[in-house]
């Protein structure tokens, strides 16, 4: 028999499970947003199918923007974003009778990477503005060699794109810039490229034992000039919130979750859930997000009794 | 008798229904993309929206809309896609139609036109894992995402429908011309240069014009391969931002209805006239170079 039979054979038993599956009563779930969450969204879908068949969930990218679109839309349950809504989106989302409710997934520390041979070791958070702001444009201005800093970032349908711009750059980004289609391309370009720089989420540099990928190097940032640089690698400079810059993961809903919404998004939260969050490069959720999460659930004591 | 007709009748019309749809969707298309674009002009100025180079719509201060970069972009990376395009297709189709034997041809051409088949994607995957670092390389750029990367996997992506159609016209000139040719008793060659390729000409130009249409068009491509960066390029070795790749980022996340919106259905209806435009022009030359015997 020839791989081509195979295939047929193969793809044949695959419809015809899916078929009879169908035949049961299955809630279909739809997650849609933010590439950096997407991989996170896609190991908690398919493990929580595994423990729920009657529960089947769709888990797609296309930024941050593009989820809250569709939430706004309707064409989605669970909305990913890696930034807040912002004030015209709830707005248009209110005009369309939607009414998001954000619940924090875990914490996304955002690491600056360049190649293994730059020599710098760390940055202040001044310094990484005026570089992506195009104040700073070689590499000498922050003690290295002398060549042109070659800027690499995301394109603006990105939540990192809004969170980098808005709380780190303060100002328009540099024209410079290289709009990359993804984070993962960014990852790419900086191990070809000695002098480029880019923002990345940490999950994509560190693998599922917490070692960091070979090919770039993560620099240490410090709040201030003075103060002392930390790197975003060590879970306990994340936790202690040493780290400057860290943002929350969000999952939008339409209103309060229910039913299996619901016990999907307390799974999410749950230790098991927690546990596959930092498994793929993120954070625990902070404290300081644990009443909002409690609230969006509507449980009393949900921390209590989500643990 | 009577049925026959009736038959003939509905056939005619069937047939015209067919091809009057797909004239009714292209009015559609465009009258869809000017309707939407014209109310961008509510809010953006005509000078800033064309002579303005800072294309800026989710801004963190102010909104900008100008297509000036973009358009250079576009315009560059089709320009460094047809310097390279040209000679190779041109050549590939002069071999194929005069010197190939015809086995060799029944092998070759097959095979480029298979080129057509491979996905856009894929070709942006090779830009970016190939070409790029070998830029990059060969002219001591740190990276290789740039105007020069896009020219010439558009190159490739314009190859098929090049050396196709100028094919077919270096074929369609009539066997008299070369006898005419050898039995002054040029060579080859010069019946080639001379006679061949001079009488094919507006059949060529067509072929050019379509593979431009075809590279000005490719979206995924130069969005993968370009580096998309907003400022204005200075050469074929600086990142470009082409108006596809900008429509492409840019509509996922844009909400319905406003300035934003709007402004990108206004670059579509602007690329699609610089589209309809080079068709029409390749049209109108194919339309010519048909000899008569």
């Amino acid at each position: 028999m020839s791989k081509y039979t195979h295939f047929i054979l193969i793809s044949g038993a695959i419809f015809a499970f899916s078929c009879n599956s169908n035949h049961h009563h299955v809630e279909n779930l739809m997650i849609k947003g933010s590439d950096t969450e997407v991989n996170l969204a896609l190991t908690l879908a398919e493990t929580y199918m595994m423990k729920d068949p009657n529960i089947s969930i769709a888990v797609t990218g296309g930024g941050s923007g593009a989820g809250i679109a569709a939430l706004i839309n309707g064409k989605t349950s669970i909305a990913n974003a890696s930034r807040p809504m912002k004030a015209e989106e709830i707005d248009l989302a209110h005009i369309q009778g939607v009414n998001p409710v954000a619940t924090v997934l875990g914490m996304d520390a955002i690491a600056i990477a360049v190649h293994p041979q730059c020599p710098i070791q760390n940055l202040s958070l001044q310094q990484l503005g005026a570089i992506y702001r195009g104040d700073i444009q070689n590499w000498k201005d922050l003690g290295g060699a002398d060549a042109a800093i070659s800027l690499y970032g995301r394109q603006s349908n990105s939540g990192t794109f809004v969170y980098f711009r808005d709380s780190i750059v303060r100002a328009e980004y540099s024209t410079q810039v290289k709009q990359m289609n993804g984070t993962a391309q960014i990852v790419e370009a900086i191990k070809h490229d000695v002098q480029g720089i880019g923002y990345v989420g940490v999950g994509y540099i560190l693998d599922k034992n917490g070692t960091q990928s070979k090919g770039v190097k993560v620099l240490a940032i410090s709040r201030s000039a003075q103060s002392t640089a930390y790197l975003p690698t060590e879970l306990k400079n994340i936790d202690s919130g040493l780290y400057p810059i860290v943002r929350p993961l969000f999952q939008y809903t339409n209103g309060k979750p229910t039913g299996r919404l619901q016990l999907y998004l307390k799974y999410c939260l749950s230790p098991e859930g927690q546990a596959l969050v930092k498994q793929n490069g993120y954070f625990p959720v902070s404290e300081i997000y644990w009443q909002q999460n409690e609230q969006a659930l509507n449980r009393k004591h949900a921390k209590a009794t989500l643990h | 008798m009577q049925k026959r007709h009736f038959i003939d009748i509905a056939i005619k019309w069937l047939f015209f229904g067919a091809a009057a749809t797909s004239v009714m969707v292209l009015l559609g298309i465009f009258g869809m993309l000017l309707f939407n674009g014209v109310k961008a002009f509510a809010h953006i100025s005509l000078a800033e929206f064309f002579f303005s180079s800072n294309w800026n719509p989710s801004a963190y201060g102010k909104p900008s809309y100008g297509i000036l970069a973009m358009l250079t972009s576009t315009f560059l990376v089709t320009l460094g896609a047809m310097l390279l395009a040209v000679p190779l297709g041109v050549g590939a189709a002069t071999y194929l139609a005069q010197v190939a034997t015809e086995k060799t041809r029944l092998i070759l051409k097959p095979v480029i036109e298979l080129l057509a088949a491979i996905p856009s994607v894929v070709v942006g995957f090779i830009g970016i894992v190939m070409v790029g670092p070998f830029i990059a390389k060969v002219f001591g750029l740190s990276n290789g995402l740039t105007a020069l990367n896009g020219a010439i996997l558009l190159a490739v992506m314009s190859l098929p429908t090049i050396i196709t159609v100028a094919e077919d016209a270096i074929r369609s000139v009539p066997n008299s011309f070369k006898e005419a040719s050898y039995s002054l008793g040029a060579n080859q060659w010069t019946t080639l240069i001379k006679v061949v390729l001079p009488a094919a000409y507006s059949g060529i130009i067509a072929a050019i014009i379509l593979g431009m249409g075809r590279a000005i068009g490719e979206t995924m491509t130069v969005l993968m391969a370009t580096g998309n960066a907003l400022a204005m390029p200075r050469g074929f070795f600086d990142p470009v931002r082409t108006m596809t790749a900008t429509i492409a980022i840019e509509l996922g996340e844009v909400p319905y209805g406003t300035t934003h919106y709007y402004s990108l259905f206004a670059v579509g209806a602007l690329l699609f006239l610089i589209s309809l435009v080079v068709n029409l022009l390749a049209e109108n030359l194919a339309g010519r170079y048909r000899y008569k015997l």
